[in-house]
C-alpha cells in the first residue's frame, strides 16, 4: 500500500505544479509577436506552411535588417490544433509576454478570431485577421481593434460571382444558373452564405448550400447531392483535410474541375496533391502570386536558410499558403514600421501598433522596395474601412503547379459594404458598443 | 495521529447528519474553500484563472452532473455535450430577449430547460440499459448539436452561427462579456460551483440519492422495496441535465465569451465521462479530482518542458503531451480502477493508523 501512497503523492505533485504558470524572460526592447499555430491535428496540412511562413519572414527581417529599424522581432509559437478553446488559452498565455506585451495577433482561425474580438479592445491587442474572421469587422467604426484587409469572405464571394458572370458571358447569363456552396460547417464556412444569398436575389441564380461537418473527412453524402443537383459552378469554403477530400470526391464523380472554385483557404498545394491527376483544372481564389521567384523569396533563402534551397523546400517554402503568410507577416511588419514613424524606433505596445495598422499604406513603390512588386496588390487602410475591398485573382492547378488564369476581379462593393455596415451595427447594439466617428 | 476521529462524539442528530462527520474533513474543506475564495484570486495570474481555474470549476460541475446520472443512478450517458449546449444556447436566447433579468437567474432558467430536454431523452432509459442506453443518449448529442447549427433562431440569425456573451451586470459589477475581469468571473463560477456541489452532496445522501443507488445496484430489487424505477431514472436524467446545462451556460458566459456548436462536440461528452471514470464513479469529490486531472494535466504537460528549461519543436511537444496523457490515464486506471477518489479514501484509512499501523 506504500506504493499506492507514493503514486498518489506523485499525482498530487503533478496536480500542484500543473497550476503554476511560468513566465520565461524575453530580452528588453524587442517587439514580441505571439504565434498561434497548428502543426498537429486534422488542420495541420494547412497549419504547417502558415507557421513556417511567419517564422521565416520574421527571421529574415531580423537577419537581413537587424529587425524593424533596429528593433528585433521575437516570437513564440503555441499549438492550438485549430481548436478555439486551446486558441484562447494560447492567447492568454502569450498576450503579456515581451517587453511591451503582444504587439498584434494573427489567429489564423476564424473560430479563434471570433473568440478574441471581444477581448482585443480590453487587452489592447489588435487582431490582424487577414482575409478571414468576422467580415463585419471591416467596419472600423465598430471594430476599432480588428483588421481584415486586404479583402474579406463577403468581398471574395461577390468577386467569385463576378468571375462566374465573366465566364458565362455577362451578368444577365447568371439567371437560371445553379451555384453550389460547399462549406465547413462552422463560423468560418458560413461566412460567405449571406453574400451568396443576397447576390442570388439580385442576379437570379439558384443557390445550393451544402454543409460539411468538422473535420470534413466524410463527404460522400455531400457529393452525392452535387451529382444529383448538377450545379453549374461549385464554390468551396474548406480548410485543412476537408479540401483534399472534397477535391478527391469531385474527381471521383467526374465533376468538371474548371467549374469547381475554392476560396483562398481551399487552394494550397497540400489540397490538390493527394487527388493527383484528378485535381487538374481545379481553381481557387487568391490575392497574391502562387510563384516564388520574387526578390523577397531569394532573401529568405539567403538569410534564413543560408542558400540551402532543399532545406527551405522541406519547410514548405514556395507553397501557396506559405506565400500567403509572407504577405500576412509583411503586413504585420509594415504596420509596426508605420507606427514607429509616429512613436519612435522602439518596441511598441499593442495600442501603438493598432495605429500603425489603421494608417497602413502599402504603395506599389513600397512593394517594389520590399521585393514584392507584382506579388500582391497595394493596400491602404483607413479608420472606417478595415477591409479595403481588395480584388481577388483566380489560380488554377495544372497538375504540377498553380497558374494565374484570370485578371484581378474586384468585389461588388455596393452590395457588400451596406451588408457589412448592417452586421456591424447589429453587433454594436447587441454588445453595447458606441461606434466612433471617422 | 493527525487524522483520527477518536473523541469526536456526536451528541445531537444534527451532528450525526452533518455532511462531513469528521472534524478534520470539515476543516480541510473549509480551508480549501477559504483559499479558493480569498487567496487564489489575489495571487493567481490572469492566465492561471482564465486557462486553468475557471474551466476546471466548470468541468467539475459538469462532471458532478454526469456522476449523478452515471455514478449514482447507473444510467450510462454520452449526451453531456448536447445538454451543455442546451444550457448555453438557452442562456443566450433568454438573456438577449430579456436583458434585464439577472444573469444568474437566466443560468438557472436555462438549466431548467436543459433538465426538461434531459427528461425527454431519459425516457428510453426504462427500456434500454447499459451500453445500449449510451448509444441512445448519443443520439441526443448529435441531434441537439445539429439543431443548434441548423435552426438560425437559436443564434439570433447572425451570419456565423456563433453565440456571444453580452455584458451583464450584477450589483453594479460586470460579470459576463469581455469587460468582466478574470477575478470576477472566477469568483462567480466558484460560488455557483460551491452551492451546487453542496446541493449534490446532500441529494445523494438523501432519499433521492439512495433510491438512485438502489436502482443502480439492482433495479428489480429496488422496485420490490417500493422505488418506482421510471420516475427515479427520469429525475436522475433531469437533475443531471440541469447540472450539465448550467455548466454549459457558464462555459460560454463565464469562460469562453463566445462559442459555436463545435465547443460542445462529442469530444466534450467523452472528456466529462473520462473525468468521472478517472475521478471515481459515485463520488462528488471524485468529480473534482477527475476534472483537475483532465483539465489540468494537458496544460501542465504543455508548460512542463519550459519549466525545466527544455525547448523543443511545438509539434513534438504536443505529440509527447498526447502520449504522456494517454499513458497516465492507463497508469492511474491500473493503479486504482475505482478512481482517484478511492485512492484518497485509502490514504485516509492509512492516516488513521499512522504512525503505528498494525
Amino acid at each position: 500500500m506504500l506504493r499506492n501512497l507514493i503514486l498518489m503523492l506523485l499525482g498530487a505533485v503533478i496536480g500542484i505544479t500543473g497550476v503554476v504558470a511560468t513566465t520565461p524572460v524575453v530580452e528588453a526592447d524587442e517587439q514580441f509577436i505571439p504565434m498561434l499555430v497548428y502543426r498537429t491535428g486534422p488542420y495541420a496540412p494547412s497549419g504547417i506552411p502558415v507557421a513556417n511562413g511567419f517564422r521565416d519572414y520574421y527571421t529574415m527581417i531580423n537577419n537581413r535588417d537587424g529587425g524593424i529599424n533596429g528593433v528585433k522581432i521575437t516570437f513564440e509559437e503555441c499549438e492550438t490544433e485549430y481548436n478555439t478553446k486551446l486558441g484562447v488559452e494560447c492567447y492568454e498565455k502569450l498576450k503579456n509576454k515581451g517587453s511591451t506585451g503582444a504587439s498584434l495577433v494573427n489567429p489564423f482561425s476564424t473560430g479563434i478570431t471570433y473568440q478574441l474580438i471581444p477581448k482585443a479592445s480590453v487587452d489592447e491587442v489588435p487582431i490582424l485577421s487577414m482575409g478571414y474572421g468576422r467580415t463585419a469587422a471591416a467596419d472600423g467604426r465598430v471594430f476599432k481593434w480588428v483588421f481584415n484587409f486586404p479583402t474579406t469572405y463577403w468581398s471574395q464571394a461577390s468577386a467569385f460571382i463576378r468571375y462566374v458572370a465573366q465566364q458565362e458571358g455577362g451578368e444577365k447569363n447568371l439567371k437560371g444558373k445553379k451555384i453550389a456552396h460547399v462549406y465547413h460547417n462552422s463560423a468560418y464556412g458560413k461566412e460567405a452564405n449571406p453574400t451568396l444569398q443576397a447576390l442570388s436575389k439580385k442576379y437570379g441564380y439558384e443557390l445550393v448550400l451544402l454543409a460539411v461537418d468538422h473535420p470534413g473527412q466524410e463527404q460522400k453524402a455531400t457529393w452525392l447531392q452535387i451529382r444529383r443537383a448538377k450545379p453549374d459552378w461549385v464554390f468551396m469554403s474548406g480548410w485543412g483535410v476537408m479540401n483534399q477530400v472534397a477535391i478527391k470526391e469531385a474527381a471521383s464523380i467526374r465533376y468538371p474541375m474548371d467549374h469547381f472554385v475554392g476560396n483562398w483557404w481551399s487552394g494550397s498545394d497540400a489540397d490538390v496533391v493527394p487527388a493527383a491527376a484528378g485535381a487538374k483544372g481545379y481553381k481557387s481564389a487568391t490575392f497574391h502570386s502562387p510563384t516564388s521567384d520574387y526578390p523577397v523569396h531569394s532573401d529568405i533563402i539567403k538569410h534564413v536558410y543560408g542558400g540551402d534551397m532543399s532545406k527551405a523546400k522541406k519547410n514548405s517554402f514556395g507553397e501557396v499558403l506559405y506565400n500567403r503568410t509572407i504577405v500576412n507577416a509583411m503586413f504585420a511588419v509594415e504596420a509596426i514600421r508605420t507606427a514607429q514613424a509616429k512613436y519612435g524606433n522602439r518596441a511598441l505596445t499593442g495600442a501603438e501598433v493598432r495605429w500603425g495598422l489603421e494608417n497602413l499604406n502599402i504603395t506599389e513603390n513600397r512593394l517594389k522596395e520590399m521585393g514584392m512588386e507584382g506579388f500582391t496588390k497595394p493596400v491602404k487602410v483607413s479608420c472606417s474601412d478595415h477591409e479595403t475591398g481588395g480584388p481577388i485573382i483566380i489560380q488554377q492547378w495544372d497538375g504540377s503547379k498553380w497558374n494565374i488564369v484570370s485578371d484581378w476581379v474586384s468585389p461588388i462593393r455596393e452590395v457588400v459594404r451596406p451588408m457589412v455596415e448592417k452586421a456591424a451595427a447589429a453587433y454594436a447594439t447587441e454588445n453595447g458598443i458606441k461606434p466612433r466617428s471617422c | 495521529m493527525l487524522y483520527r476521529e477518536t473523541g469526536q462524539f456526536k451528541i445531537s442528530y444534527a451532528a450525526d447528519q452533518s455532511v462531513f462527520p469528521i472534524a478534520q474533513d470539515r476543516w480541510f474543506v473549509s480551508l480549501i474553500i477559504v483559499i479558493a475564495i480569498f487567496v487564489i484570486p489575489v495571487l493567481a495570474s490572469e492566465y492561471l484563472l482564465q486557462a486553468v481555474m475557471i474551466p476546471l470549476l466548470i468541468f467539475s460541475l459538469a462532471a458532478i452532473g454526469l456522476n449523478l446520472l452515471v455514478g449514482y443512478a447507473g444510467q450510462l450517458s454520452l449526451g453531456t455535450g448536447g445538454f451543455m449546449a442546451v444550457g448555453a444556447y438557452m442562456t443566450y436566447k433568454l438573456t438577449t430577449a430579456f436583458p434585464d433579468i439577472n444573469i444568474i437567474i437566466v443560468f438557472l432558467l436555462a438549466g431548467l430547460i436543459a433538465a426538461f430536454v434531459g427528461l425527454i431523452f431519459g425516457i428510453p432509459s426504462l427500456r434500454i440499459k447499459g451500453f445500449y442506453l449510451a448509444v441512445a443518449t448519443l443520439a441526443s448529442q448529435f441531434f441537439l448539436l445539429w439543431m443548434f447549427n441548423k435552426v438560425a433562431w437559436f443564434y439570433n440569425y447572425n451570419s456565423s452561427g456563433t453565440i456571444t456573451a453580452p455584458p451583464r451586470e450584477m450589483f453594479g459589477v460586470v460579470i459576463t462579456g469581455p469587460m468582466a475581469s478574470a477575478e470576477t468571473r472566477y469568483l462567480v463560477t466558484l460560488f455557483i460551483v460551491i452551492i451546487f456541489a453542496f446541493i449534490a452532496k446532500n441529494l445523494v445522501r438523501g432519499r433521492l440519492g439512495r433510491s438512485w443507488m438502489a436502482v443502480r445496484d439492482m433495479d428489480i430489487a429496488a422496485e420490490i422495496i417500493g422505488i418506482r424505477p421510471f420516475q427515479t431514472k427520469l429525475i436522475a436524467f433531469a437533475v443531471s441535465s440541469f447540472y450539465c446545462g448550467l455548466a454549459g451556460a457558464m462555459m460560454v458566459f463565464l469562460w469562453l465569451g463566445s462559442a459555436e456548436t463545435e465547443a460542445f462536440s462529442i469530444n466534450e461528452s467523452f472528456n466529462v465521462l473520462f473525468m468521472i471514470i478517472i475521478g471515481g464513479l459515485g463520488s462528488i469529490l471524485g468529480s473534482f479530482l477527475g476534472a483537475t486531472f483532465i483539465v489540468g494535466l494537458p496544460i501542465f504537460l504543455t508548460n512542463a518542458p519550459q519549466l525545466v528549461g527544455l525547448s523543443m519543436p511545438i509539434d513534438m511537444q504536443k505529440h509527447i503531451e498526447i502520449m504522456m496523457f494517454g499513458s497516465l490515464i492507463i497508469f492511474f486506471l491500473i493503479v486504482e480502477p475505482h478512481g482517484l477518489a478511492r485512492l484518497l479514501q485509502i490514504l485516509k484509512e492509512k492516516l488513521r493508523l499512522w504512525p503505528f499501523p498494525y
